[in-house]
């Protein structure tokens, strides 16, 4: 099987989210695929909470976060020297291109051809695959939802089930295709098929690369939370282990892995334990029989510690990445993640990836929420959705002259009619005779108000302005 | 980090009612519903004449310069010590929710999370603060309802328009699926994003259809513009009303008895 050049998520325009949405939005196939599959995952779960005081453990889960931010430098350091002493080598990357360089100058070192993947979002923030193939190092997925992303020459449409968009029969035709494997409705022998192709390169990959969940400061732990074995595998088949995380996964201690892990399972897949849940302390010692030589540690800052700098937005970073905000969002449910355009698609995309890329080029992500406030509903660590996508709204135009943007990009979406339609709209709004002698006009005359109005009534009739005012009737009584 | 624990006060002998600018331009039945309803309870209903808007279009816009101009001409309107009661989440929730944000750092602070801090959702206040009894004096019928985002999530009353309803012994309340999804208004969102909203209010309109019943209420009338605008403009065998004119038209013995009003109601909505 030859890997292909995957497609860099930054080949995808981002500022072409309003084509990509009606584009979703018309294909009875993709809403079909995310209505089906977020349904179910919203219910597990609330199954899943169920007998549970989910409150509590949501205020459990944020305050663990929050103390880890808070301590965030003193735990990273922590955490390397204990990871040393552990026998794990630590390296920080300040960015994507560096974290790259890094792996890559592992892999050479080890004159490593063949990498295996375990899931990492932040490989995909990396592009990782990408940049290892123009190195000449073959890197292949083996979580079964990236696999499938893989050979598909495509990107995940979420962060936990990467190939949520496809059906079974889609899958069928794909790794038919691709893998020469029988057409076929039945997903454990699509499943079975894949494993039997992914054992084989597990045995030969001379380098695993896997993310991590949560990094424990005191004792130097890396956590992997998985369900299909891959991950186990990934990290302790080939020779050499390099596991990739964000700096602010990091958490103080054992015990506070226990809520998040509760909370994670839950949240994303309705699961009270996943299968497999990895501890990884350090390569293999003298006298162990298996488990890697080598084990890495890649820090990626990629801009969190930018935003780490903010009071507000370092909320953004409490994220343990489990999916639910998405599984819950009816923006993300319409529209799927490939119309997102960016790594981390959904409402934890909106608010995390104005960041990465600017708010220039993701200036359409802040807007595309109707506020609805789902996503913060549910997050297990209760992160203020909507209120950062406010705040990020703001910086998008500029909007507070209190509060000057600090965001990369900020200012883009201004516009100088929309800056004036609202700089019209304040004036009248906040003087209370011109606002009775407008609306009474509006009332007055409301036979001639527009019948279209924009984007609204290509879906709905105008609506009717009353024959008078709440103001004139209260007059009116009142004399 | 909890949603903080209400404490609601004690029945008032007054309370300012901000109206909303949506009420007062669209649905002032609805706002004298409200009014009615609260002085039936014998309640006097203070209405600040300079009363605008809340400010929330340009606050979720992006525009926090403009929206604090026009909230902050809203903090002069209520001196007294009164609750301020609002026929709206949204509204509501601009106000109680994010006018302490929106004056952080300025000389209104204080004031703003005064204000802030006296507003109620009118529905939450008839069933919690009034203890409201509704006598039916309707014919039997049966209605969905749509309770918004901002009333689910901001204010906190999810369970107060299905607690109202459940007094009316005519009324069958039916539950729509996914009763918690967003109707896709959420705003300058429905207008920035008209297909999406669109596709959203759509499925909204079928699950309310779905239900059986020919009407629904809800407790915004953003929400109501949206749905009963697409179920209007397609032709969708579903209409809307404010809960408030609902609850005032089955009690009042005045609206059951006339036919105007019977005639306004398919007229205004």
């Amino acid at each position: 099987m030859n890997t292909t050049a995957e497609q860099s998520p930054h080949q995808i325009d981002v500022k072409e989210f309003h084509p990509r949405a009606r584009a979703a939005l018309g294909d009875p196939q993709i809403r079909k695929n995310f209505r089906n599959a977020m349904n179910g995952l919203m219910s597990k779960r609330t199954a899943a909470f169920e007998g549970w005081d989910v409150e509590t453990l949501r205020d459990l889960g944020a305050n663990v976060r929050m103390r880890a931010l808070a301590n965030l430098p003193d735990l990273l350091e922590q955490l390397e020297q204990k990871l040393t002493e552990n026998g794990v080598r630590v390296h920080w990357a300040v960015d994507a291109d560096e974290a790259c360089r890094i792996v890559r100058d592992i892999c050479v070192a080890r004159d490593a051809k063949s990498v295996i993947k375990g899931k990492s979002m932040v490989s995909e923030e990396m592009e990782l695959n990408h940049y290892l193939h123009e190195q000449g190092i073959e890197a292949l997925e083996s979580d079964l939802g990236e696999y499938i992303v893989q050979l598909a020459e495509e990107t995940p449409s979420h962060i936990i089930m990467p190939a949520i968009h496809k059906n079974t029969d889609e899958i069928s035709k794909l790794l038919h295709e691709k893998t020469g494997t029988d057409l076929s409705h039945d997903a454990n022998y699509l499943t079975a098929s894949a494993r039997l192709q992914m054992r084989e390169k597990f045995m030969n990959a001379d380098v695993g690369v896997s993310g991590v969940n949560f990094a424990v400061a005191e004792t130097g732990t890396l956590c992997l939370v998985e369900n299909e074995g891959n991950g186990r595998m990934t990290t302790t088949v080939p020779p050499c282990h390099i596991a990739v995380t964000g700096i602010e996964k990091v958490v103080p201690n054992l015990e506070d892995v226990t809520a998040l892990l509760a909370l994670l399972t839950r949240s994303a897949t309705g699961q009270h334990i996943t299968t497999y849940f990895n501890m990884i302390s350090g390569p293999r010692k003298t006298d162990e029989l298996d488990g890697p030589e080598e084990v890495h540690l890649v820090l990626v800052d990629n801009g969190r510690s930018t935003i780490y700098q903010d009071d507000q937005l370092l909320d953004t970073l409490r994220c343990i990445r489990c999916g639910a905000c998405m599984n819950h969002c009816p923006v993300y449910t319409r529209v799927g993640g490939h119309t997102y355009g960016t790594t981390y698609p959904g409402p934890i995309g909106k608010i995390l990836m104005p960041h990465l890329i600017g708010l220039d080029e993701g200036r359409h992500l802040p807007s595309a929420s109707s506020l609805c406030g789902a996503c913060g509903e549910v997050c297990p660590v209760k992160i203020p959705i909507p209120d950062l996508l406010v705040r990020l709204r703001q910086e998008a135009v500029d909007g507070d002259r209190l509060h000057p943007g600090k965001v990369k990009g900020h200012g883009a979406k201004r516009s100088s009619v929309e800056a004036m339609i609202w700089k019209g709209w304040g004036l009248m709004h906040a003087k209370p005779a011109l606002y009775r002698f407008g609306t009474g006009i509006a009332a007055k005359f409301r036979k001639l108000q527009p019948g279209k109005i924009g984007g609204w009534t290509q879906y709905r009739t105008a609506p009717a302005l009353a024959p008078k005012t709440l103001h004139q009737r209260m007059k009116e009584r009142q004399q | 980090m909890t949603d903080p624990i209400k404490f609601y006060p004690p029945k008032p002998e007054k309370v300012y009612f901000f109206g909303t600018c949506l009420i007062d331009l669209f649905y002032p039945d609805a706002g004298m519903a409200g009014i009615q309803l609260l002085e039936r309870e014998g309640i006097e209903v203070l209405y600040p004449e300079d009363q605008t808007c809340c400010g929330q279009p340009a606050f979720t816009s992006g525009y926090h310069d403009d929206a604090r101009a026009v909230a902050r001409s809203q903090l002069d309107l209520f001196p007294e010590n009164w609750p301020i009661v609002v026929p709206s989440g949204s509204c509501g929730g601009m106000m109680r929710k994010h006018y302490p944000g929106l004056f952080k750092d300025t000389p209104d602070d204080v004031r703003a999370a005064e204000v802030a801090g006296r507003v109620w959702e009118l529905t939450d206040f008839l069933l919690n603060v009034c203890h409201i009894k509704l006598k039916d004096l309707g014919e039997p019928a049966t209605v969905a309802m749509h309770t918004s985002c901002t009333a689910r999530r901001e204010m906190g009353v999810a369970a107060v328009g299905p607690a109202l309803l459940s007094q009316l012994q005519n009324v069958e309340l039916v539950e729509q699926i996914r009763a918690e999804e967003c109707c896709g208004f959420g705003g300058t969102f429905a207008i920035r994003h008209p297909e999406i909203s669109g596709a959203m209010v759509s499925e909204k309109v079928d699950a309310l259809v779905d239900t059986g019943a020919k009407d629904f209420v809800t407790t915004d009338c953003g929400c109501l513009m949206n749905i009963d605008g697409f179920a209007g403009k397609n032709q969708k065998p579903i209409k809307g009303q404010h809960i408030l004119s609902f609850l005032w038209q089955r009690t009042d013995a005045g609206s059951q008895n006339s036919p105007v009003n019977a005639s306004e109601k398919g007229d205004k909505q």
